[in-house]
Parts: structure tokens; C-alpha cells; sequence
């Protein structure tokens, strides 16, 4: 009984800490999360779609899923790029960060779009 | 008195004089400038010899293709069926060949038709591989001067320009898959550990171009997608985790893996083989690790970070491990393929896969062999290893896996010695760099110390350590000195024995035979070329030809003949049935034969001029891929007390199959050395048993001058009356 009360504890007390925590973040990073959370979410509904329906196109399902996954890694490491807490990166500035991810999506698009069949 | 006369000129002179960075750049740029034309003369050896043809089997049927890509251009050449070869079945060549060679060869020469030097294809073909060796030079200082310094990157280019082991695989002639692959596996380590360093996404968006260009150029771009993995579990498992290394590898492994997909040769196996499972347990790691990194960051309480740590990494294993169970289980995610299964275990393929195992490139190494090919890097190397240990990074980490497992390699196969090349230059090249760094440090130190001991005032404690120094300084100078001149003696024997080793051993284009002459004079055997043009010329153009599969590509490129097994080794059922047709009796064999549609039957036969790699000596494996398939062939059958013979003690199976009766017919009368009875056969040193041979289905076609090739042509049945 305890031990479960203190677990609900824990979780709600890491629940809250991490809330708290994530609220501080600057306004450029949240709308970057929510841009890999899109990304991913968008994946998620490809893949159920596909479980559903078949895998027949398969080239088309990798596209899709890998454009998705793609995107959303690239904004993550645009993320860590233009967070300023990093250190290793303080000397980049930040447009260079944003051309290279510009950049890395366009090659990756276009690939995708050569496997899109 | 003051010269002042000369002082226009030594004023011109002194506005020549540069400052020593200048200095340093141009010795640099220099030495570079010679290492590349190094690199690309010492290939040419069997161009001035012989002439420029291509050597070896391989690289005629991408010859054949590259010849087809100009012709026809891309669009064809990417849909391509042929159907040429494999007869009756055809090979989808589109879809089962890397283009990356092909294309590199027809961008030269478009861009030299461009620049309007009218060359031929062949040419281009030909002088593709040293142009990439010297290339590769270039990238091997980069990334030297990336791990250690500009020193050691000078070193490791010289190194690996005249390394025996690199140029075993692109000597002029050798247009091969591992003339440019070795190129794009370098250049896409040294760009994936700049990307690594620096943690820029345009070095990581380079790093997955190179390995594109690495899938599209070698099925061995399989080494690279299972060491980069293994090198990021390192980092993760020594703490080296950084941002870095996260935006390197997920940049790399996203971009990489969708470009890859586009080869089609590659498919889909990026996401449902075995072999590339490793790269994507480890993409989702780092998921893992970036995760657990961002939630302590933002965590202050470390206690329920600790908690939260457990439950996460233990859902992930567990995740982990079901579905790569499931995938396994289930047959969506294949097993490794025999080609590398018998790399992890090398007994592997003798058992089962005997088409694997009688490739003579396949035998493990002997050491004789690491001597030839590596000469003092092989005593450097573990030297260098010293060294990267001494001073850990990143950088040097990755150069010691790679030269660790490169070499483990090497010692299962002879053939990757090739793979293993550049790492084992680049670590000796750190050996060899910080070593002379040391030594010629000591020999300046020297001056300086005595120098500073004279001009300051020091106390006595400094003076007496001083006077100390002073008194062993002379030994040590001389020591250094002579260190320095016994590793620029091991240098110049290296370069001796790196030109000795190309000149003899691996300039000899195969195709054409040389050998002395009762007078040392040199004389050519050019059978080959001399049958296949016989082919071509004298042959209906849709005659089929069946031959042991070596030869496959050679009859399609240079006879222009459609062939039935060639050396792509795609069908082993196919093989299988020619094995069995040459190891049959001529009776069953010419039902095999007319089944097939065949129409001449080629053999290479070495008993009149003692060439040792001919059909009788290959005959066992033939027996043993056949045997495989149909076990109404047994190879007890063929030998005697075990032994493999062709004389009178033969086994009578032998003496009557069809291959020792194409082989030995009516070289009974002939007389081959002096001293000797008619039939004895030179590369045997017997005398053969069943002299008397006649040919009941098949008559003799042609018989190249010095009986190399043998050509038979398939009698059609008899009237029936």
C-alpha cells in the first residue's frame, strides 16, 4: 500500500519537476518540439495505416515513414544546434544551423521524392 | 666593408625568401603533388609491358557494361536485361550489378569528350583505378591530418601510394569494383569522423553522400554500415556520448539509408536484412540516450532521475529485444547471407557453400601473404596502436577499430587485405610521424637547452640538473640521429620492396601469359584473346558456348557469344548442371548439352605449355559443385586412394568423363618436352592414361597455337532413318 502510494508519489512528483522544468524553455525551441512531435505523430498514423491496409507499395511506406523520421531527426539536431545552454556549440550561429538543416531536408525530400514511386 | 654592390639582386632575393608557415605550406603542397603522380606511375607497369588492355575475368563484364552505358545511355543501361548470358534464363543486369564504377567511367569520359580529347572507353576504363588510387592518397593525408596531425597525414599518403596490398586491387587494367570502392570508403570515414568532430550537419549531410556512393560502388559497403555502429556503441560505452556524436550518426543514418535504397541492387535490405540490423538497434539507442540526456538536464532532483532512469532503459531493452525476436522469429528480418556468414565463421562455406569456397580469393591468409603485402607496416602497426592509446580521442578511436576488425578480416580472407590497407597505413603513418617528431625535437631540444642555461641567471639547483642534461645530451643527440637514420633505411628498403612486389607479382594481366624462353628471351602466350576472337569471328552470332564460369565474361565481352554460367554466381543449380555435364560420360553429357541448346564447348587446358590454372586442375571443384546438386555425382568416383590422378593409375571414370577427353584429345601424339613420351602432360608431370580418346557427339573446332583454349562444336543428331 505504501510502496504503491509512494511509486504515485515519485510519478507524479517527476511528472510535475519535468513540467515545471520544460515550462523555462524559450518560445524557438517549443515550436521546434512541436514540430517533431508532429513529425513523429505523422509517422505513427502512416504505420498504423499500413497495418491495416497492407504494405504493398513497400518503397512508398518507406518514404513516407522515413521522410517523417527524417524530418524529426534533423529538427532535433537543429534544436541542440540553436540551444543556447549548449556550450559545444555557442560559436555557431544560429542562421548557419538553420541553412544546414534547410539544406539536409532539401536532399532529403528529393530523395524521397525519387523513392516515392 | 659592406658588399654594396649586389643589392638589387639581393634584394630580389630577399623578397623571394618566405616566411616559414609559407615555407611549410609549399613543402607540403609539393610532397602532396608527388605523392599523386607517385601513386598513378607505379600502376602502369603492365601498360608498358604488355599494352593497355583490361586484365582478370571481373572486369571484362564491367567493361562490358560501361561500353553498353555509353552506347545506349543511362536509362537503358539502368532497365537492362540481358539476355546474353545465363542462357536460357538471362540476367536482369539493371537490377543485380553496383553502378557506381560504370558511371564514374563514363563521367570521365564524357567530361574529357568535353574538354575534346577523343578517347576511347577502354582507355578511360583502363586508367580509372590509379586515377582513384591517387585520390585516395589525397583523402589519407586529410584524414590523417583530422586524427593526428599534418605530419602523420603526409605519411600516410606516401604510405598508402605505393602499399602493396591497395595496389594488388587497381593497378592499371584492374577495373574492378575496388579501384574506386577503396576511394569512397576512405573518403566516407575520414567525412563521417570530420562530422563527428566538428558536429556540423554539412559534413554529416557529406558523410552520407560518400556512403552512397560507397553502396553504389561495392557490396562491401556492408563494412561500413556494421563499424560505424560499432564504433558509436564504443563511444556510448567509453562516456564519450556527446551532441556531437548525435547529430553525426542520425544525420548519416536517416540520409545514408534512404539514399542507399535507391540502388536497386541494394533494395530494401537496409530495413529486413540481418547484416544492417546493427546500425538500426543503434540509431534507436541514441534515441534513447538523447532522451535520457535532454530529462537529467531538465531534472534538479538526481534521485528521481534515478528511478525514472530504471523504468526507461528497462522498457527500452525490453522493446528492444521483442521486436528484434519477432523480426527474426517471423523470417521478416533474413539472416546473415552465406557470403558474410562465412566471414564470422570461416569453416562455413567449405561445408556448405562450395561455389564460396573454391574462389582461390576466398582462402584465408597465409602470414607470407601480410608480409608481402604490408612489408614494415606489419611490425608499425601495433606501434601505432601504441601511439592512439597514448592520446584518445574521438578520431583516434574510430582509426583503432577500424584497424582491428579491417585486420581481423584480413586474416579470414586473403582478398580483404585490400580493406584492411588503408587503416594499417594510417596507424603506422602515426607511428612513423610521432616517432620522427621525437627524435628531431631531441636534436633541437638540445641546442635550445644550452642556450637558455647560458643566457639566464638560473639557481643552483637548475644549474647542477642543467650541467646533468648537458653531460648525457651528446649520447642522446647521437642516438637520435642514428634512429632517424635507420628509420629513413626501413623507409627506403619499404619503397624497394613496394616497386619489386608491383613489378613482379602484380602487373600480370591474366589474360596474357608471359614466360622466358629457352634463350631468356620473353616469350607471350596470347591463346586467350586468340580464341575469342575465333569465337567471334568464325561462329554463327547466336551460338551458345558452354565453358566453366570463369570464363563467362571474357566469351560475352571479347567473343561476343552468348554463354550459359558466367562468373556472376547467380544460379548455383545452373553451375551445377554444367559441372555435371563435364564430369559425365560423353553420352549423358550430350543430353545435358542439347537440353541446354548448346553449341560449342570451351575448355582451357595447360599440359602443353605447363600453365598450372586450367580446367583439369579446377576439374574437382566441378565435381563437387555438381555433386551438390545431383547426387548421382560422387567425387570418391574420380579419385584413387584418395589422390587426384590423370595418368595410367587413374580412376576409369576419370579417364572417360567428358572433360579429360576434350582436354587430352589427340594430345596423346604429341610430343611437349624433350626426353619425355608423347602425352606428357607438363602441368600434371605425368604421363597421361587413356591416350586413344574419340569423340563420338562432338568434333574438334580450333585449337589455340599453343593448346590453351579448346573449342569443340556440338554435332547435331543423326538422320533418323
Amino acid at each position: 500500500m505504501a510502496r504503491e502510494k509512494s511509486s504515485k508519489d515519485n510519478a507524479q512528483a517527476l511528472f510535475n519537476s519535468l513540467r515545471s522544468a520544460y515550462a523555462v524553455t524559450p518560445v524557438n525551441l517549443k515550436i521546434i518540439d512541436l514540430y517533431v512531435g508532429f513529425a513523429v505523430f505523422t509517422a505513427l498514423i502512416q504505420v498504423v495505416y499500413m497495418a491495416t491496409v497492407g504494405s504493398f507499395p513497400f518503397n512508398s511506406f518507406l518514404s513516407g515513414v522515413l521522410s517523417c523520421v527524417g524530418t524529426a531527426v534533423l529538427a532535433v539536431c537543429l534544436r541542440i544546434q540553436v540551444n543556447k545552454e549548449n556550450k559545444e556549440f555557442k560559436d555557431l550561429p544560429p542562421e548557419r544551423a538553420f541553412a544546414d538543416f534547410v539544406l539536409c531536408n532539401l536532399v532529403l525530400h528529393l530523395v524521397i521524392m525519387n523513392f516515392l514511386g | 666593408m659592406a658588399t654594396v654592390t649586389n643589392t638589387p639582386v639581393s634584394d630580389l632575393l630577399k623578397s623571394f625568401k618566405l616566411k616559414t608557415k609559407q615555407q611549410e605550406l609549399l613543402i607540403r603542397v609539393s610532397i602532396l603533388c608527388l605523392v599523386y603522380i607517385l601513386a598513378f606511375i607505379i600502376r602502369l607497369f603492365s601498360v608498358l609491358r604488355y599494352e593497355s588492355m583490361i586484365h582478370e575475368f571481373d572486369p571484362y563484364f564491367n567493361y562490358r557494361t560501361t561500353l553498353y552505358l555509353t552506347q545506349n545511355g543511362f536509362y537503358d543501361f539502368w532497365n537492362w536485361f540481358d539476355y546474353e548470358s545465363w542462357y536460357p534464363l538471362g540476367r536482369i543486369i539493371g537490377g543485380t550489378l553496383y553502378p557506381g564504377l560504370m558511371v564514374t567511367a563514363v563521367l570521365i569520359y564524357r567530361i574529357l569528350h568535353f574538354l575534346r580529347f577523343a578517347v576511347h572507353i577502354r582507355e578511360v576504363c583502363v586508367l580509372t583505378a590509379p586515377f582513384f588510387a591517387s585520390n585516395t592518397t589525397l583523402v589519407a593525408y586529410f584524414f590523417g591530418k583530422e586524427i593526428w596531425d599534418t605530419g602523420a597525414g603526409l605519411v600516410a599518403a606516401i604510405l598508402i601510394a605505393i602499399c602493396p596490398g591497395y595496389i594488388s586491387r587497381s593497378v592499371a587494367g584492374s577495373y574492378d569494383n575496388e579501384g574506386v570502392a577503396i576511394f569512397a570508403l576512405l573518403f566516407t570515414f575520414y567525412l563521417f569522423v570530420k562530422a563527428v568532430n566538428t558536429g556540423s550537419l554539412a559534413w554529416s549531410l557529406a558523410s552520407a553522400f560518400g556512403y552512397f556512393y560507397m553502396v553504389s560502388a561495392w557490396g562491401g559497403y556492408v563494412f561500413i554500415i556494421n563499424l560505424i555502429p560499432l564504433y558509436v556503441l564504443v563511444l556510448l560505452i567509453t562516456g564519450r556520448y556527446s551532441m556531437r556524436l548525435y547529430i553525426a550518426y542520425n544525420c548519416m543514418y536517416v540520409l545514408g539509408m534512404l539514399l542507399a535504397m535507391q540502388i536497386r541492387f541494394v533494395g530494401f535490405q537496409h530495413v529486413q536484412s540481418g547484416e544492417h540490423m546493427a546500425a538500426m538497434g543503434v540509431f534507436f539507442l541514441m534515441q534513447v540516450f538523447y532522451f535520457l540526456d535532454w530529462v537529467k538536464h531538465m531534472l534538479s532532483d538526481t534521485k528521481l532521475f534515478q528511478a525514472f532512469l530504471r523504468i526507461t532503459v528497462t522498457c527500452a531493452v525490453a522493446v528492444g529485444t521483442i521486436a528484434l525476436g519477432l523480426g527474426m522469429l517471423s523470417g521478416y528480418i533474413s539472416p546473415w547471407t552465406g557470403r558474410f556468414y562465412s566471414l564470422l565463421d570461416p569453416t562455413y562455406a567449405k561445408d556448405h557453400i562450395p561455389i564460396i569456397a573454391s574462389v582461390s580469393e576466398h582462402q584465408p591468409t597465409a602470414w607470407s601473404s601480410f608480409m608481402f603485402d604490408y612489408h614494415i607496416l606489419l611490425f608499425l602497426f601495433p606501434a601505432g596502436l601504441y601511439f592512439c592509446f597514448k592520446r584518445l580521442s574521438d578520431a583516434t578511436i574510430f582509426i583503432v577499430m577500424y584497424g582491428l576488425t579491417s585486420m581481423y578480416f584480413a586474416g579470414v580472407m586473403v582478398r580483404l587485405i585490400l580493406v584492411a590497407t588503408p587503416a594499417v597505413c594510417l596507424i603506422s603513418a602515426i607511428a612513423v610521424s610521432a616517432t620522427v617528431k621525437n627524435l628531431t625535437v631531441l636534436l633541437r631540444s638540445k641546442n635550445k637547452g644550452v642556450l637558455t642555461g647560458s643566457t639566464k641567471g638560473s639557481s643552483s639547483s637548475k644549474a647542477s640538473s642543467k650541467a646533468l642534461l648537458d653531460q648525457s645530451q651528446p649520447f642522446q643527440k647521437n642516438g637520435a640521429i642514428a634512429l632517424l637514420f635507420g628509420a629513413f633505411y626501413l623507409l627506403s628498403k619499404y619503397a624497394t620492396h613496394c616497386t619489386w612486389v608491383t613489378s613482379e607479382a602484380y602487373s600480370s594481366p591474366s589474360i596474357v601469359l608471359a614466360a622466358r624462353g629457352a634463350h631468356g628471351n620473353r616469350v607471350i602466350f596470347d591463346d586467350y584473346r586468340e580464341a575469342y576472337f575465333w569465337l567471334r569471328q568464325n561462329t554463327p552470332a547466336d551460338a551458345k558456348v558452354m565453358s566453366w564460369w570463369d570464363y563467362g565474361y571474357q566469351i560475352t565481352a571479347m567473343g561476343n557469344r552468348t554463354v550459359i554460367v558466367d562468373n556472376n554466381t547467380w544460379n548455383n543449380t545452373h553451375i551445377a548442371t554444367v559441372g555435371r555435364a563435364m564430369s559425365s560420360y560423353e553420352d549423358e553429357a550430350i543430353e545435358i548439352m542439347r537440353s541446354l541448346d548448346v553449341d560449342y564447348v570451351l575448355v582451357v587446358f595447360g599440359g602443353v605449355t605447363g600453365y598450372s590454372s586450367d580446367d583439369i586442375n579446377k576439374f574437382l571443384w566441378m565435381v563437387r559443385i555438381g555433386g551438390g546438386v545431383f547426387p548421382v555425382i560422387k567425387e570418391p568416383d574420380y579419385l584413387v586412394n584418395g589422390e587426384y590422378r590423370v595418368d595410367k593409375g587413374a580412376a576409369p571414370k576419370m579417364l572417360n568423363c567428358l572433360m579429360y577427353k576434350l582436354c587430352y584429345y589427340r594430345f596423346g601424339e604429341m610430343l611437349t618436352e624433350y626426353g619425355k613420351p608423347p602425352g606428357y602432360d607438363r602441368a600434371r608431370g605425368v604421363e597421361i592414361g587413356n591416350k586413344d580418346i574419340k569423340l563420338e557427339h562432338l568434333e574438334e573446332a580450333f585449337t589455340t597455337s599453343n593448346w590453351i583454349v579448346r573449342i569443340y562444336k556440338v554435332k547435331p543428331p543423326n538422320n533418323r532413318w
